[in-house]
């Protein structure tokens, strides 16, 4: 075994040998030379002092278990064709002797003789914290983007989001207004693939029907009166990245049938040209609608509701996330707090007690309003009742909830009258109701009521035993 | 989990029968005991640094044998009072009987020259 330094030198590039590390210790970025077995040979001072690890340390042992890249975790780039002779570059992080987690970029290079027989390999480490500025909260920020929970419900769709990036299907997000469909949208483009490339959204319910068209799909110039110019539309626009579809269930019949042609061949034809141009777009679409539903009333294609319910992400309303309430009710009276330039640092027990008890039919979107309208009024360091919008004070929604049965996906929807909602009765009350319901809808069958209340036999049977329902 | 009154219990995170070079990208863990010859492999599901310290102290280890682990993970169970030998290198099994022979330290390398020579790259 030989752990002796060697020299390494470098012939025939000056009039004298030179030193090879002398080169390497002059880049400012970490190199790395490893052997065709991927261990190392050389490093420089700049990847001693990213890495912690010592030359000492590092030669002769292979790259991944000294560089700790999350790159060479998931697949070695080495391994990928060595002998295509093609430089890679990848971007992930390390972690660092002192246990400091750094974004890099690697740029690996294959190393050949003169006769192109493979010898190794060199990599050089750039340190990406000076360049992104790189700190959990916006690496957090940039994935998922302002989502904030802790609840089972929310802890959920964290959950789901990575492996939902991984992908590129069509995504559905459903839920009820001000529960955060957009955001979520945003961080699975942020956090997949695509997220170099495009977000494009668009609200189908914010435009009419012929605009929407054009907007969507592009012109011609002369394609209709006014259309002087040709527009590539919204669709094009999105190519390599993400075409959000905002409130899809507001989107008219017609529409919907040119939407399904293009989700089938993602070939885009504006309007008034036979030519098609082809996109690469992933799609996600949202709705508070119940689409189901519509599909029953044949006011929704069931092709195109196919098409989009590939990946089914329903956000629960905040009443039903616990615990969230009060994450939120700091979170945001922190952000108002800094962006208002006040200096409250939290809420009096009787204006907590009110904000606690609040419904917020209007979800996320209604908390933070009220939290920034209770900032702006607020003019000492503890939020008051008096600071509270008066309807929050009374106890009364600005606007009543809205009847939406996104909890209870379903193939026939319960219609929950509105006799039962002025009632007040428990979410356990309410359960009964439905399976209650639903067994009488499916003439007692219960494989039938479970499919519509869209819950498997034995959360059907488990529930019907938790309510004494089985007697 | 109770820690019963047996030998000290030992969790090494594992990849292709070395210690993993990251604790939070690991995949497969081993766990044995000071006073034990058997091991118990463990697959995850999935890599998660956090569900990863859940294990630990579900499982009521006493130390962690790894690559890389990010200070926060570190902190943490330093704080919950489990020992980490961080910076291993070396396959897994060399790293366990060295723990068992109270000889690991952290940042020991495995004879690290094994395998590569100078001269065998040509240089002088």
């Amino acid at each position: 075994m030989d752990c002796s330094e060697p020299r390494l030198i470098v012939q025939g590039l000056f009039k004298d040998p030179v030193d090879f590390q002398q080169i390497l210790d002059m880049m400012s970025n970490g190199v790395i030379v490893l052997d065709r077995d991927r261990r190392v040979v050389a490093v420089n001072n700049a990847f001693e002092v990213l890495t912690g690890f010592l030359r000492e340390e590092a030669r002769g042992v292979r790259c991944a278990h000294i560089t700790r890249n999350s790159v060479c975790n998931h697949r070695c780039p080495a391994l990928s064709s060595p002998d295509s002779g093609q430089k890679r570059c990848h971007t992930g992080d390390i972690i660092s002797k002192d246990r400091v987690k750094i974004p890099v970029r690697i740029t690996l290079s294959p190393v050949y003789s003169r006769n192109g027989e493979h010898h190794g390999y060199l990599e050089i480490i750039e340190d990406l914290r000076v360049n992104l500025s790189w700190d959990w909260e916006r690496v957090h920020h940039e994935r998922f983007g302002h989502l904030v929970g802790n609840s089972p419900e929310i802890q959920k769709v964290f959950h789901m989001l990575p492996l939902i990036s991984q992908s590129d299907s069509s995504v559905l997000i459903t839920g009820e207004t001000g529960t955060g469909k957009d955001l979520v949208a945003e961080a699975v483009h942020r956090s997949s693939e695509r997220a170099r490339g495009p977000f494009v959204k668009i609200n189908c319910g914010a435009l009419p029907d012929a605009l929407l068209e054009s907007e969507l799909f592009g012109h011609v110039r002369g394609a209709f009166t006014g259309a002087t110019e040709s527009k590539t539309g919204w669709a094009r626009q999105a190519d390599n990245g993400t075409l959000f579809l905002a409130e899809v269930g507001d989107l008219n019949y017609n529409l919907q049938t040119k939407l399904l042609s293009f989700l089938d061949d993602k070939v885009v034809y504006p309007l008034g040209c036979s030519e098609g141009v082809k996109v690469n777009v992933r799609i996600i679409a949202a709705t508070l609608r119940n689409l189901e539903q519509m599909v029953q009333q044949n006011t929704f294609r069931s092709d195109l509701f196919f098409r989009l319910n590939v990946i089914r992400l329903n956000l629960s309303p905040l009443r039903e996330r616990e615990g969230d309430i009060l994450l939120l009710l700091d979170h945001f009276l922190r952000s108002f707090s800094q962006l208002f330039r006040k200096n409250i640092d939290g809420y009096s027990d009787e204006a907590l007690r009110i904000l606690m008890d609040f419904r917020y039919p209007g979800n996320v979107r209604e908390l933070r309003n009220i939290v920034e309208y209770a900032t702006n009024v607020c003019q000492g360091n503890k939020v008051l009742p008096a600071h509270l919008p008066l309807y929050v004070r009374e106890g009364n929604p600005a606007h009543p909830p809205e009847t939406l049965p996104w909890g209870v996906p379903s193939v026939a929807p319960l219609n929950i009258s509105a006799s039962d909602k002025s009632i007040e009765m428990t979410w356990r009350d309410m359960e009964k109701k439905m399976i209650l319901k639903a067994l009488a809808q499916a003439k007692g069958k219960r494989a039938k009521a479970a499919e519509i209340l869209g819950w498997g036999r034995s959360t059907l049977w488990r529930k019907i035993k938790d309510h004494g329902l089985d007697s | 989990m109770m820690k019963d009154e047996r030998g000290r219990q030992v969790l090494v995170v594992v990849q292709d029968g070395q210690v993993a070079p990251r604790f939070d990208l690991a995949l497969e863990v081993v766990m044995s005991r000071d006073d034990a010859d058997s091991v118990r492999t463990l697959i995850l599901a999935q890599n998660s640094a956090e569900k990863l310290c859940h294990l630990i102290l579900e499982s009521g280890i006493d130390a962690v044998i790894c690559g890389g682990i990010e200070e926060e993970h570190h902190q943490f169970l330093a704080w919950k009072k489990v020992k980490i030998t961080d910076n291993v290198i070396g396959p897994m099994e060399w790293a366990l009987g060295r723990w068992k022979a109270g000889l690991l330290k952290p940042g020991d390398i495995f004879e690290r020259c094994v395998g590569w020579t100078a001269s065998s790259h040509g240089e002088s």
